[in-house]
């Protein structure tokens, strides 16, 4: 199925959990954070969160600002 | 009141600066922007003294480079108080959602600096956009440290929505102008309950100084330091014009006076 990840489109199995989702993108056990269609995931939801086709995944991590 | 030597490490050490209910050390904040690497970011960060440090919220780089350094691993958490910001933003939905991602980031940490920006060319804020996110931000539990502009009857808005901080801009973001206008910063400050920070438009220590010494709470800045020749040593010199500047302030200047002042007493002398 069909999702986004961070603007772009992505191939992945239906039925995807976003904890799934991040380990098969290397970020797994990384610092960040995680929005499904602007609602924000948190940690203790990676496991039972499941992506639907069509979804608009965030993934964000903290970077030098002012 | 004069304070002899000892008394004076006492009397530094006493005056913490208080946001939200907690104590810093240091009055000098600093961002984490434009540095050439995390080495340089992390021994800047260090020699400013910084305890709180911004930082930027944005998509992370997926499947590629599995192993790069992270910001939080030179600047962690546990040792700095981790400021996300709102740069970039221009609504004030994008601000409030880009904290909510910061505080889960950050496992619950609400300390949040909101910027909601007006403008590419000045980058000054847009205030109707920034009161809007404020209020939403305070609403949800959020400790909002606000940048806005020089503006005295904005930054009592601000306060009065509920920010714990409130930062007017020295002059434009990356400017290095210094103080445009210190009587407007110094009514700013004389309204408030909160501490005020400036945030933005510093160049040189002098700059920082002035700051303090017109009696702000603390001096945020990133662009003086990073874009410095040797931005290791303006964060140590931007310290000291803080501390200076702060010391200044506490200690009381003297007024100013258009005539002469003799330093050296008249009577005794013993010439005619």
């Amino acid at each position: 199925m069909e999702i986004y990840i961070n603007g772009e489109v992505r191939q992945v199995t239906p039925g995807i959990s976003v904890a799934q989702l991040l380990a098969g993108l290397d970020c797994a056990g990384r610092r960040v954070a995680v929005e499904v269609n602007r609602d924000i995931v948190p940690r203790s939801g990676y496991e039972s969160r499941v992506v639907n086709p069509g979804d608009h995944v965030e993934i964000v991590h903290a970077i030098g600002g002012g | 009141m004069s304070s002899s030597n000892s008394e004076i490490q006492s009397v530094v050490e006493d005056d913490a600066l208080i946001i939200a209910g907690v104590r810093y050390k240091a009055r000098l904040l600093v961002g984490t922007g434009k540095y050439r690497d995390l080495d340089e970011t992390r021994r800047a960060t260090e020699a400013s003294g910084a305890e709180i440090v911004t930082v930027a919220i944005r998509r992370s780089n997926i499947g590629q480079r599995a192993d790069e350094p992270n910001l939080l691993d030179v600047l962690p958490p546990d040792r700095y108080t981790i400021l996300p910001n709102t740069a970039m933003c221009y609504t004030a939905d994008d601000a409030v959602r880009t904290c909510r991602l910061a505080r889960e980031l950050l496992d619950g940490h609400d300390l949040v600096k909101l910027e909601v920006l007006a403008d590419e060319k000045t980058l000054y804020p847009d205030l109707v956009q920034t009161y809007q996110a404020a209020e939403t931000l305070v609403a949800e539990g959020f400790k909002v440290m606000v940048y806005t502009n020089d503006d005295p009857i904005a930054a009592r808005r601000l306060e009065e929505i509920g920010c714990v901080a409130v930062m007017p801009l020295a002059a434009p973001i990356g400017s290095g102008l210094g103080i445009r206008n210190p009587y407007n910063i110094l009514t700013i400050i004389e309204n408030a309950k909160v501490p005020i920070l400036v945030d933005a438009g510093v160049g040189t220590a002098s700059d920082a100084a002035i700051a303090m010494e017109l009696g702000c709470d603390g001096v945020l800045m990133n662009t003086a330091i990073a874009g410095a020749r040797d931005p290791v040593l303006m964060a140590s010199a931007m310290k000291k014009a803080v501390e200076a500047g702060r010391e200044a302030f506490r200690a009381g200047r003297i007024p100013r006076k258009r005539f002469a002042s003799a330093s050296s007493p008249v009577d005794g002398l013993f010439f005619a």
